[in-house]
């Protein structure tokens, strides 16, 4: 036990069983299916991701974990979801766990009984659900809904154009937030209503992600592609949350791996005669960004241990997000930087790092935004 | 996993609980020390030692070392408890910090059988203070260069030189001196040895220093043809710099067996939001800017994360990438937060940032201002942060040394 007491707050963290035997599972998994080599060839690769690994993932029974049995799932948490998204970020893999991952938390906590008996089992059984929730005010509250669903007669008619809408040509069904008689709802849409004029594939930042625009102008769903409305709220709510998790795993793991690259180049690169990773203005900096991984992978596990409590749960993962974000951004940018001239080659892996890094600060909020939540969540 | 049965665990931890709620000091009428390092009256000495040993006959201070000794001979767990105890009461910090912390641990793991018999009791019950030789006026983060002379002489140790940061040093009764045996060694760290060397001896002096706090808690100590016996070499001669190595990492927390208790009390970081919400700014309170709310969840972000990293480091499948990364971390993390907490909550007083201690417009009677400057203690002593950034970068990081 150290000698220094610790602050005043208690903070809890703990690891289930299944959380430890999938950090090794995971870890294996991901180094197997996604070495650099395979990350490079996918960056041109339409889809972005490898449908067999995908395949893979289902079969292992990823796409259920946090799914109860009664909908075909394994019935765990979200804790256990989150060493399999932290090893995928430091593999820099790349399928539509995550998206699917969140599309079924937002079917458990808002779909109607029909939708989830209905969808949920698919979703484990590997069918692609996504989120479809940006729009262009770029705006990260998520009710801050621009886009319509109006009712006509036993229709409802969708408008407007959402953003950033991950693998959406490849969904199989979407979730897409609307407003609803002037509040907010979700509605989900099946691919079969989608030709090509509805999406538009999206230039982004992260050439491992693909994401698309997505036009409702002239779709029309039933009434009971609706969820619950009165959970919406609740449910959007959810969603922030799922995303910040699973992104500050993402980004953990991206930390991580990050640092490692970079410390092998620091320990094989000469310079004067000397190692790089002897002088200490490299060292003490990269000791910073350890430091800084370290500090948001704690985070990251209590976030796990204690998602779904009130207050504390939200307490944990908005930290979270905040602390992987910042720590995989800073150990990126260094990355490249000490890289020297081969940084700045598309060549060097640091801008790999450092375009997720920026992505998974772009979705679900950024660090200073989740501090401001948590300045009025605490004080 | 545990060999102890949970409920004597938790019936000593009720009789703990109740035992520090009836008996931790609450109104003191003089500064307490936040730190073993701030000891710098007799008053607080005094009053620290008999708090100290008031514990151990209580049965709450090194109750997981061995019975032979004097220790409680239970398991870990229970000096965990009570630690834990202390740290929520808030108790007074534990005095005898070198000896608790890493002199018993270090004669435990390697003394010999009549080191243990002579020294441990003595360290628990505070009636035999320690204090540390290692730093030199010349010598501070380079220890390894450490000048000081011993030189045999029959039965005994001539020491000559100069110990510098000697926490307590005046009221010492032992020292762990780290002294050079051999100046002709085949390098400079094979001519150290290590001695458990009593500090109540002809030709040691000991001159307080007076801290950038003005206050008093360190000592230089010198050494004019000191005598101390034979015996009280550690382990063999040239062994001194290996053993010193051993003792910084119960320093730096890179090895348990400590004797429990606290020996830094940190500002709560709790406290910092009843500060800025008391404190104004531009004739606001302090809370309601939005910048200061942004650092704030920024500073309550790294509290818990210290927090959190103890406990991450019992869970072993969350630490197996870098095995000692947050043993090694802890020191740098926790005293570099502590040294910008202080200095971010001076930031928030306005033009009472200018108020020391002991003037009535001081906020907090300046425990802010006073916590800053006396920070540095912890930034720089045990090895300097940058030090500790080396330590980081080689040992956890394997990057090679510069």
């Amino acid at each position: 036990m150290s000698a220094y007491i610790g602050p005043g707050i208690n903070p809890q963290i703990g690891l289930s069983e299944e959380q430890a035997q999938l950090i090794d599972v995971a870890a294996a998994f991901c180094r197997d299916k996604s070495p650099i080599d395979k990350v490079r060839a996918l960056l041109d690769d339409a889809t972005g991701y490898d449908a067999s690994v995908w395949q893979e993932i289902v079969e292992l029974g990823w796409t259920g974990i946090a799914i109860p049995e009664d909908f075909g799932g394994i019935g765990l948490s979200m804790a256990e979801i989150v060493p399999l998204v932290e090893y995928m970020g430091r593999a820099l893999m790349r399928t539509p766990y995550v998206a699917s991952v969140i599309a079924a938390q937002a079917l458990l906590k808002g779909g109607t009984d029909a939708q989830k008996e209905t969808l949920l089992p698919q979703i484990a059984g590997g069918k692609i659900a996504v989120l479809a929730n940006c729009e262009d005010h770029a705006d990260w509250n998520m009710e801050n809904i621009a886009c319509t669903a109006t009712a006509k007669g036993d229709a409802l008619v969708l408008g407007g154009m959402k953003y950033l809408v991950p693998h959406a040509a490849e969904a199989d069904y979407l979730l897409v937030s609307v407003a609803h008689d002037g509040a907010p709802a979700l509605v989900i849409i099946e691919a079969a209503q989608l030709d090509a004029a509805h999406l538009t594939r999206e230039k982004i930042i992260d050439d491992t992600h693909r994401t698309y625009k997505l036009s409702l102008d002239g779709l029309e769903v039933s009434k009971d592609a609706l969820m619950d409305v009165s959970l919406a709220a609740e449910t959007l709510a959810h969603i922030e949350l799922t995303g910040s998790l699973l992104l500050a795993a993402d980004m953990c793991g991206g930390a991580y791996a990050c640092i490692d690259y970079t410390l092998d180049y620091l320990k094989t690169r000469k310079q004067f005669g000397k190692l790089i990773g002897s002088y200490q203005s490299l060292k003490h900096t990269i000791v910073d960004a350890h430091q800084a991984y370290e500090r948001a992978r704690s985070h990251l596990y209590s976030a796990a241990f204690l998602f779904g409590q009130q207050g504390e749960g939200e307490l944990a993962v908005r930290m979270a997000k905040a602390e992987a974000g910042e720590a995989m951004s800073f150990a990126a940018d260094r990355a490249i930087q000490f890289h020297g001239g081969f940084g700045f080659t598309y060549d060097c892996d640091a801008q790999l790092y450092r375009r997720r890094a920026i992505m998974g600060c772009a979705l679900h909020g950024d660090a200073r935004y989740h501090r401001r939540k948590l300045a009025d969540l605490m004080f | 996993m545990a060999d102890f049965d949970q409920k004597d665990l938790d019936a000593f931890t009720a009789e703990a609980e109740s035992w520090f709620k009836d008996n931790t000091p609450r109104e003191v009428d003089f500064m307490l020390p936040l730190t073993f390092m701030e000891v710098g009256t007799d008053e607080q000495f005094n009053f620290l030692r008999d708090w100290q040993n008031k514990v151990y006959e209580a049965g709450y201070l090194g109750a997981h070392w061995p019975k032979e000794y004097g220790g409680g001979g239970l398991h870990k767990a229970f000096q965990d408890a009570a630690t834990r105890i202390m740290s929520k009461e808030r108790t007074p910090i534990m005095l005898n910090a070198i000896g608790l912390n890493w002199t018993g641990p270090l004669l435990l793991d390697r003394g010999s059988e009549d080191e243990k018999q002579k020294y441990i009791k003595g360290i628990l019950s505070a009636e035999e203070i320690w204090c540390q030789g290692f730093s030199e006026p010349d010598n501070g983060s380079d220890l390894g260069n450490a000048q000081t002379r011993a030189v045999r002489d029959g039965d005994d140790y001539v020491i000559n030189g100069s110990k510098i940061w000697t926490t307590q040093g005046n009221y010492a009764d032992y020292m762990i001196l780290l002294a050079r045996t051999n100046p002709d060694a085949e390098n400079k760290y094979k001519g150290l040895s290590f001695f458990l060397a009593p500090m109540k001896a002809d030709g040691i002096e000991t001159v307080p220093i007076k801290k950038l706090t003005g206050e008093y808690g360190f000592t230089q100590t010198f050494f004019t043809d000191a005598r101390i016996s034979a015996d009280c070499l550690m382990g063999a001669e040239g062994e001194g710099w290996l053993i010193a190595m051993q003792t910084l990492e119960y320093e730096r927390g890179a090895r348990s067996g400590q004797a429990g208790g606290h020996v830094m009390m940190m500002s709560d970081p709790g406290d910092i939001v009843r500060l800025a919400r008391e404190a104004k700014l531009n004739g606001k309170p302090a809370i309601e800017d939005e910048a200061v709310r942004e650092e704030l969840v920024e500073l309550m972000t790294e509290a818990r994360a210290l927090g959190l990293a103890s406990r991450r480091g019992n869970l072993a499948p969350l630490t197996q990438d870098r095995p000692m990364s947050l043993a090694l971390g802890s020191k740098l993390s926790s005293t570099d937060f502590y040294q910008r907490l202080n200095a971010f909550a001076i930031t928030l007083q306005g033009t009472r940032a200018a108020y020391y201690v002991g003037d009535d417009s001081a906020h907090d009677n300046g425990i802010w201002q006073r916590g800053y400057l006396n920070s540095f203690s912890a930034t720089i002593g045990g090895g300097t942060s940058q030090i500790q950034r080396n330590i980081i970068g080689e040992h956890v990081l394997g990057l090679p040394k510069g």
